[in-house]
């Protein structure tokens, strides 16, 4: 039944694509197509639910689509069920989101046939059960994105981030298609059970994990394949921003699960260094990119780049655990992972929306020219606020969980054999921490820059708060993550069986340690309950308040900032972006991106200004992507005198050609 | 009835920290002042401090907004809940599962995440170089302390502070090289978190380099007291911490008498004045480091716990 509702919502969706065509042009055109793919978002979003909650058995279907020998094989399990959820929520909040923000957009026209045409090729991908129908509903996914991030391509900037994002994409799908060739084997069994019966020989197994790790990581950012990430993302109109950050990059991460932990048979041990290893320069790397912009969008794209790296970390533990025989461990490595998966969805989701809210309101998402918007827009920095303190790993939101399970699954490696892991871990561990740290630093930046201080321009000056509609999706998310953050033991154990299906163990059960305690393994070894932690903190907070408001004093006066004696009139004054980020770039950017400050002083008696110019180097561009670039420049320039040969050279060429093949195909055995 | 007194218990341990916090600044300020011949205020004078501030106006800037005044009680309530987690002169109290030291360490996380947005909120040029320098501080000093937790919880096989506490007090640990570059890196990252000599100045107004009172400078009256105090809630805990840890002695298990926890409570505040006393010390007799220079302490922090960690992988005797 909950097949049948999630499938029914492809068509639905493909139909409102179709419906846009149709009224693109109309005022009011985008209020059916949002309403319509939150409607369906939401039906989505039951069959996920139904399916979880009442810990259905699989389902499968084959319909007679796509390639006529196959068919198009559909199946929901538990693991499938999961980022059902995770896309249709992240769906259902962008298209309530989108409800208010898409009136501001100035080409309709270009956003909103594609947009429900994204969200089907998603749940499609969760959806499918045989090679060829991923693959293409993958690319339906991929090119919809495509055509979002083109939306506004007068702009220089966009149709780079476009043409960068096109290039990645096919390497991604390249990859993926030659994964699944392998697993598939000769015998062309496309379909994921055929596959699961009979898993690949080690050696192509090892292979396969390589080639999803190249596919699925390219399209979930892991570093150095991350380069297009931060550049598309921030080129859609916000609420598709959202929509890639928060969703797209999950079902990014729902393919390597799926290939690597269910289709690809037993893990060998080496498998789990690699993704560790990836997966430790992943978070670090990713946050000190964050730390460095001091464009919001772009900002939230690199953050985005980091928690792909945590929920990575969590799943290289999970498979260490898995090829050693420690399944219980393993569980408690994956449902870290996977409950990530699903915090970030979120959080991730309502910083896109505040940051869409203030590119409307502001004009602006250069941190630089903004500043003082919680006077202006108060609803909206709170929401933002809370999505800042709950990516920012802090209690009691929900982004403190899933990291505090991947440390308690970091704390179980001493046991695994291998000397490489017994290395390794400690310091993917240290990563993380580094990471957590690191997170908080560039979110106090952004929430601080962005809407704390004095405006930095008159266009923030005059912003206004948003929409009801983009509020209402804020506010929403905000509401879960609370909810995940202090009733956590329900979503541990709604992922139980997509976490038993995939490692063979499950967590304890969580709901009957009373108080919504959460024991990831044994009470004496580690608890932690997050309802409590709230309360206390909620109590100590305003019982203090109330007693010095009644005992002590109440009394409030203004006047102007003290500042030590020199307040400065002009906000140019403030700490800006760059200068907040001064200190970390001076510790880690010296060497993570080769960051120089030159100072150029004029001589004594010199009217001329006094410069400081600081320059940072893309180490992972300039010394992976250039040279690539550079190297298929050059060919293409060789090549190039191809195109202007006689027709004589033509027609010998041809010769030299068939021949060639001819002999080819002789000597082949 | 032995609900009501395990609650009791917990109150007591809650309230006793929040009394006692004040009381160690004030003694680590008369032993710092003694030591460099001065008579120094009285003990009791952050009390006095506290009150008057309390009961003072409260002078806000133009253009703070409600953050700005709601980051004090935010800031104080994680303090005191974080303070109040930790075994002070009993292991095991009844609220102890709710929340084990990576979650303390995060409480504190929060705390210094609302001080440094408070820190932007004005606008001004000195509150911004306390935010950022702050957030650079953490960004190394967090790290080190997970990594010296990770250190405890191998060894004792726990993240919760009283199973460590317990564990710790068997005696059966013996010396090993981790536990010692865990003390270090802890001494190292306590003082880094306490804004402490060499890393911070405490009695500094108006100098460039200071970090946590430049962050603060905008706050007065009763918000202030809420600041000042939750400062001395978190020399308080780290002091607890080492306490409990290092020196788990006479330490009430969970179903002790009375008698224990009185025995508990009195060592524990000779433990405090032992601790107050070395820093009072260490900070009389060492410079303050360049601001650039912190990284390379909390570095070297950093680097001890890891090492602590990264013994205990290879071998769980070390």
């Amino acid at each position: 039944m909950p097949l049948t509702i999630a499938l029914l919502c492809v068509p639905a969706l493909l139909g409102t694509s179709l419906l846009a065509l149709v009224v693109r042009r109309s005022p009011q055109g985008y209020r059916a197509v949002y309403g319509i793919s939150l409607a369906v978002s939401l039906l989505g979003l039951f069959a996920a639910l139904s399916q979880l909650l009442a810990g259905a058995e699989p389902s499968h279907t084959v319909l007679p689509l796509g390639l006529p020998w196959l068919g198009a094989h559909l199946r929901i399990d538990a693991l499938a069920a999961w980022f059902l959820l995770i896309a249709n929520l992240g769906g259902a909040a962008a298209s309530l989101f989108a409800l208010g923000y898409g009136a501001h957009e100035p080409a309709p026209q270009r956003v909103l046939p594609f947009y429900p045409a994204f969200l089907a090729g998603m749940t499609l991908v969760v959806l499918a059960d045989d090679a060829f129908t991923f693959l293409l509903s993958w690319e339906c996914m991929s090119l919809a994105s495509w055509a979002l991030v083109m939306a506004h391509h007068r702009e220089r900037d966009n149709r780079h981030a476009g043409y960068v994002y096109l290039v990645m994409a096919s390497f991604g799908t390249l990859t993926l298609l030659l994964a699944f060739g392998l697993l598939a084997g000769a015998q062309g069994g496309y379909a994921f059970e055929t596959i699961r019966a009979a898993p690949p020989a080690p050696l192509f197994a090892s292979l396969v994990l390589i080639l999803a790790l190249l596919g699925a990581g390219s399209k979930a950012g892991l570093v150095p394949l991350h380069v297009w990430l931060p550049l598309a993302h921030p080129a859609a109109p916000s609420h598709v921003s959202a929509l890639m950050s928060g969703v797209m990059t999950k079902v990014a991460i729902y393919g390597f699960v799926r290939i690597v932990f269910d289709l690809a048979g037993a893990p060998a041990w080496w498998w789990s260094m690699l993704v560790l290893a990836l997966a430790g320069v992943t978070t670090v790397m990713g946050v000190l990119y964050a730390l460095m912009q001091s464009d919001l969008k772009r900002l939230l794209a690199y953050s985005t780049v980091e928690n792909v790296g945590i929920v990575y970390l969590g799943l290289g533990l999970a498979l260490a655990f898995k090829a050693q025989g420690m399944a219980w461990a393993a569980a408690l490595a994956m449902t870290a992972a996977l409950l990530h998966g699903l915090n970030h969805c979120v959080f991730k989701s309502l910083l896109f929306f505040g940051a869409g809210a203030v590119l409307h309101a502001a004009g602006e998402r250069d941190m630089e020219r903004l500043g003082g918007l919680i006077h202006r827009m108060p609803q909206t920095a709170f929401a933002f606020l809370v999505g800042c303190v709950a990516i920012s790993a802090l209690p009691p939101l929900n982004g403190f969980v899933s990291e505090w399970l991947t440390f308690q699954a970091v704390l179980l490696s001493p046991e695994l054999q291998s000397w490489g892991l017994k290395l390794l871990v400690p310091g993917a561990g240290a990563l993380l921490a580094l990471s957590a740290a690191l997170a908080a630093a560039c979110f106090v930046r952004a929430f601080g820059v962005t809407f704390l201080g004095r405006a930095r321009s008159p266009a923030a000056e005059r912003a206004h708060e948003t929409d009801r509609f983009s509020r209402a999706a804020m506010f929403a998310c905000a509401a879960i993550c609370l909810v995940v953050g202090i009733l956590p033991g329900l979503f541990i154990d709604a992922l139980a069986p997509a976490v038993a299906q995939l490692v063979g163990d499950r967590m304890p059960v969580q709901t009957v340690a009373g108080w919504q305690t959460i024991v990831p393994i044994v009470e004496g070894r580690s608890s932690y309950n997050g309802l409590l932690v709230f309360v206390f903190m909620t109590a100590a907070a305003s019982l203090t308040a109330y007693a010095i408001h009644r005992v002590a004093s109440d009394r409030v006066r203004r006047g102007p900032a003290w500042d030590c004696g020199f307040p400065d009139p002009s906000p140019a004054t403030q700490y800006s972006a760059t200068s907040f980020a001064q200190p970390i770039r001076r510790v880690f950017g010296t060497v993570v991106f080769r960051a120089r400050e030159r100072v150029e002083m004029p001589p004594p008696g010199s009217p001329a200004p006094a410069r400081l110019s600081v320059s940072l180097q893309d180490l992972v561009w300039d010394g992976l992507y250039a040279p690539v670039a550079a190297g298929v420049g050059r060919a293409a320039d060789r090549l190039n005198h191809l195109q202007f040969l006689t027709i004589r050279r033509y027609l010998s060429l041809v010769f030299v050609a068939l021949v060639a093949l001819l002999l080819v195909l002789a000597i082949w055995p | 009835m032995a609900l009501i007194f395990d609650l009791a218990v917990q109150g007591v341990q809650m309230l006793l920290v929040l009394a006692l916090a004040p009381l160690l600044t004030g003694f680590v300020r008369k032993v710092k002042a003694r030591l460099t011949r001065r008579r120094g205020p009285s003990l009791i004078q952050p009390y006095r401090d506290l009150v008057r501030l309390l009961r003072k106006e409260v002078v806000l800037a133009e253009n703070a907004s409600w953050l700005f005044r709601v980051v004090p009680y935010v800031v104080f309530a994680a303090t005191w809940v974080a303070a109040a987690l930790v075994p002070t002169f009993a292991a095991g109290l009844i609220f102890s599962w709710s929340a084990d030291l990576i979650a303390i360490i995060a409480l504190l996380g929060s705390a210094r995440f609302a001080l440094a947005l408070a820190g932007l909120d004005v606008g001004t040029s000195f509150g911004g170089i306390g935010s950022s320098r702050e957030v650079m501080i953490a960004s190394l000093a967090e790290p080190a302390m997970l990594m010296i937790v990770f250190t405890l919880a191998l060894i004792a096989g726990s993240t919760q502070l009283s199973t460590i506490a317990t564990f710790m007090a068997t005696g059966d640990v013996g010396l090993r090289v981790s536990l010692g570059l865990a003390l270090i890196a802890l001494i190292m990252v306590a003082i880094a978190e306490n804004a402490r000599i060499p890393v911070d100045n405490p009695a500094t107004h108006l100098e460039l380099t200071m970090v946590h009172e430049a962050m603060v400078l905008e706050y007065s009256g009763r918000h202030l007291a809420l600041i000042e105090l939750s400062a001395s809630l978190k020399l308080l805990l780290y002091l607890s911490l080492i306490g409990c840890v290092f020196a788990p002695f006479a330490l009430a298990g969970p179903e002790a008498g009375l008698s224990a926890y009185a025995l508990g409570a009195a060592l524990y505040v000779l433990k405090l004045a032992a601790g107050g006393f070395l820093l009072a010390v260490f900070e009389t007799s060492i410079a303050k480091m360049r601001v650039f220079r912190v990284p390379e302490f909390l570095g070297a922090a950093l680097m001890l716990g890891l090492l602590g960690t990264l013994l205990l992988f290879v071998s769980r005797g070390l």
